[in-house]
């Protein structure tokens, strides 16, 4: 096996038009290291690594491969240096094999592929490896952990000896990803293999990396060796002592029950699986935050909150009666919501500005008329009041950027009388000033007496904004805690649904 | 930026079909070329035949009542993200529906008996479609291929009841319904050699434009044609609307059939299945299913439709010509499709750095 190579990025810095998103960045993996790659989100770790794959080719800087520039012209140009990379979503071929996915990945396997002689060829290369894979099971029927371990078998079938790995835990349990992340330091330590892996979770890095790299807002804050480094430096280098801005302090007791869940259970996706979701209540002037990992049945739980899946046991009431999340039913209990990804799930992306922040209340008193001029009224004095970047009202709002898309939807959703906010994943993908903005929001809103449920996979998030954070595995809502007594350990061990 | 930015998605919406249908044009033009005829000519006739005089506007007029109804058939479900294209169905069924109600009715007063031939074409033909919005509600069943195998159905069911229980023993060599009285016949508009269903197909656009446009219940339709699932959170009736528009859609659609019986042909027979539902998805895709702009683009296309015989008399090409140019132009509107908002970044690009 080829020896790792050392990788270097000197003064990367991309602009996109005016906006900078990488500013002058240099990082060196040391061959056979781990490196891990620290940010917020929007700091810029996805930029640079795109740079140096090519999916971006940046406005100055360079890469060295072993101390000899090089220019990498795309991603497939980036293999032939050996430099992989493994994606936070899973990019194999689920009807396939194992074997299949490996042989398809390498594109030269000819018109007619000689099933015999790869078999004795991957048997060969998996008795290098350290650790396998079944090579004849169907992809589909691979627990997440064991997708991810061929994911990086892949890259390194396809000859790659720096491997960039993007968040690879956030699809796996706490066990799962101890296990991936040991098997691919034990590739290092071995020298097989230069890795660079991004990261927000300190406890990984700290168990796993030799030396870290912290971004903020497209610059460097920061690097050196882990070991030199506490959980308290590295924090400060992610978000800067000056900006980290506190949130609004938490003001009022909580109220009356607003959103009761009882005996609640709801079909999965599949149909085939009940998810036994369980008893959730959530006061006026309180935020409940539901923490899981992704997959966990959060998806089923918003689509039951917001009317589109039918409970097949237990109630669901809002204000003390039961609510089935009708237009009619929400207008007049107050309800709203924030789905993720609002683009996807909460806007029209090619009607206006405008016109998505008047879809909660287009239809509010009389009339078959649509009132264009209050469309409009309205849509100013939100696009003001929440801070919206966009060229007009009448801009298409896709054409607005991810944090400007959630300051719309979240100003349509908190504008007027709000009794009950369901928030899923409120921040994913934004950068920091957003996020910032969007949980102050929400924190004013439960200042101001709003019930607010919280369901998110950034358990940081949870324990930032809740009062109360209850924890939900397999579909089922298995932990409560007050957020003061709330132990990050604990939470992870219900999480994995060990308890 | 400053107006130009407002203006020039306004424009590009215009330009674009327009555009398809000079490319569609071009293209077409190669294919005469092949057979060695001349597309100067082809053109030429086009203008003489449908557009360059009194009598050839009359009859374009003529031809232009069901493009309309079509039209507005494909045009309305697609603003709620739905592609229905078998109008075809719901404009035979609603023509046989209002034939053999015309001759129940043959002795009511004449505004009843409209109305009564009227009602009957509108419920079938809103039937016969809604069914294919409840079929996608209730199963899933894709709209688009429901709709053009019900179109199917409605042609052969057509032809069997025309052929027997409906058939009007008189007639020998073209089974044909009950003749519809002479106070039941929809008269010509006055001055003009077009009936009274163009006047009712132009309002009926400019109905749906305003509902779609202008009133609440098509904010939410378009709210869900263009993302279904962001109206499914807002808590919309998605199946409703999906039903309603569907049935709307047939309802007009059958329209056009009574029009066609009481005003054209006079009776239900074979001519009524005429492909006239297909020709409207190419009317609405010009219009970019802006029920307004199917106004224009209707009488563009019966100017064309108008000059089918000329062509094939002078030229001495078959009547399908006229159908292989529509088909160019609706490949090159299907094609420009996936170029459209692409105009403004164009034209910065051109204006050079904007910085």
């Amino acid at each position: 096996m080829d020896r790792a190579p050392e990788i270097e990025a000197v003064g990367m810095t991309m602009r996109f038009g005016a906006f900078t998103a990488l500013d002058n960045v240099t990082l060196r993996v040391r061959p056979g290291s781990f490196h891990a790659l620290l940010g917020e989100n929007g700091a810029g770790k996805s930029t640079l690594v795109k740079c140096i794959m090519g999916f971006y080719h940046a406005t100055s800087g360079g890469l060295l491969v072993d101390h000899k520039e090089v220019e990498i012209k795309d991603p497939v140009d980036a293999q032939r240096h050996g430099l992989g990379m493994v994606y936070q979503q899973f990019t194999l071929v689920p009807s396939l094999s194992a074997a299949e996915n490996l042989v398809i990945a390498r594109g030269d396997a000819g018109a007619v592929i000689d099933w015999r002689r790869e078999k004795i060829r991957l048997t060969e290369f998996m008795s290098r490896m350290p650790f396998s894979v079944p090579l004849d099971r169907q992809v589909s029927s691979l627990a997440a952990g064991e997708k991810q371990k061929l994911e990086i078998l892949k890259q390194l079938y396809l000859g790659s000896r720096f491997l960039i790995l993007d968040e690879p835990t956030s699809v796996l349990t706490p066990d799962e990803a101890d296990k991936v992340l040991g098997y691919v330091r034990k590739l290092t330590t071995s020298g097989a293999l230069s890795v660079l892996m991004i990261s927000h979770k300190f406890r990984e890095v700290r168990a796993f990396a030799d030396e870290v790299t912290v971004l903020r807002r497209g610059a460097l804050a920061g690097q050196g060796r882990v070991a030199d480094l506490t959980d308290g430096d590295m924090a400060a280098m992610m978000m800067g002592k000056s900006d980290i801005g506190t949130a609004p302090d938490r003001t009022g007791q909580p109220g009356a029950a607003v959103l009761t869940l009882r005996g609640a259970q709801a079909r999965d996706r599949s149909g085939y699986r009940v998810l036994p979701i369980g008893d959730l209540t959530v006061h006026a002037g309180e935020v409940v935050g539901i923490a899981g990992i992704s997959g966990n049945g959060q998806v089923e739980l918003m689509e039951v909150l917001t009317g589109q899946r039918r409970l097949i046991a237990g109630s669901m009431l809002v204000n003390g009666t039961p609510y089935a999340a009708t237009r009619r039913q929400s207008q007049a209990r107050r309800v709203r919501y924030l789905p993720e990804e609002p683009l996807v799930n909460a806007c029209a992306p090619t009607l206006s500005v405008a016109e998505n922040l008047a879809m909660r209340d287009f239809d509010s008193g009389r009339g078959v008329w649509l009132d264009r001029r209050r469309m409009a009224r309205r849509a100013l004095e939100l696009i003001a009041g929440f801070d919206i970047r966009t060229q007009g009202p009448g801009a298409q709002i896709r054409s607005l950027s991810g944090g400007n898309v959630q300051r719309a939807a979240l100003a349509r959703e908190l504008s007027g009388d709000v009794s009950l906010l369901i928030v899923a994943n409120p921040c994913f993908g934004l950068d920091f000033t957003a996020v910032r903005a969007i949980r102050d929001r929400i924190m004013m809103a439960r200042n101001a007496g709003v019930a607010v449920l919280l369901i998110s996979e950034d358990l940081d998030e949870i324990l930032e904004l809740s009062d109360r954070v209850l924890v939900m595995s397999e579909g089922q809502i298995t932990f409560e805690t007050p957020v003061q007594e709330a132990q990050a350990a604990v939470l992870g061990r219900y999480m994995a649904g060990h308890h | 930026m400053g107006k130009g930015s407002r203006l020039l998605p306004a424009l590009e919406t215009a330009l674009w079909p327009l555009m398809a249908l000079i490319a569609g044009g071009l293209v077409f033009s190669l294919f005469l070329l092949v057979q060695g005829k001349s597309p100067v000519e082809f053109f030429a006739l086009i203008w003489r035949a449908g557009f360059s005089t009194a009598f050839s506007w009359q009859n374009t007029l003529s031809r232009v009542s069901p493009l309309l109804f079509a039209g507005l058939c494909v045009a309305i479900p697609a603003r709620l993200g739905l592609m229905v294209i078998g109008g075809e169905g719901a404009i035979v069924l609603g023509g046989l529906a209002a034939a053999v109600t015309g001759a129940q009715v043959a002795l009511w007063p004449t505004a009843a008996g409209f109305a009564a031939m009227a009602l009957s074409a509108v419920c079938i033909g809103a039937i016969w479609i809604g069914l294919v919005g409840l079929l996608r509600v209730r199963r899933g069943v894709n709209e688009t291929i429901a709709s053009l195998l019900m179109a199917y159905i409605a042609s052969a069911l057509f032809n069997h009841l025309v052929e027997s229980v409906f058939r009007d023993p008189a007639s020998l060599n073209k089974p044909s319904t009950l003749p519809l009285v002479d106070t039941l016949r929809v008269g010509m508009m006055p001055g003009l050699q077009a009936h009274w269903g163009v006047l009712a197909g132009i309002v009926a656009c400019i109905a749906a434009w305003a509902l779609i446009d202008r009133t609440r219940l098509g904010f939410a339709a378009r709210i869900t044609g263009d993302n279904m699932r962001a109206a499914q959170v807002q808590g919309f009736n998605v199946a409703g609307l999906i039903v309603g528009f569907t049935a709307l859609a047939g309802g007009l659609a059958g329209l056009a059939g009574f029009y066609e019986v009481a005003a054209v042909h006079g009776s239900a027979n074979a001519s009524l299945i005429s492909g006239v539902g297909y020709t409207g998805i190419l009317v609405a895709f010009l219009a970019r299913h802006n029920p307004l702009a199917i106004v224009p683009v209707a009488i563009l296309l019966a100017g064309f439709e108008a000059s089918s015989g000329l062509i094939q008399r002078r030229m001495d090409l078959p009547d399908a010509t006229i159908l292989v140019f529509e088909g160019c132009v609706f490949l090159i509107v299907l094609l420009s499709e996936t170029v459209q908002g692409r105009m403004p970044a164009l034209w910065l690009a051109l204006k050079g750095p904007s910085r």
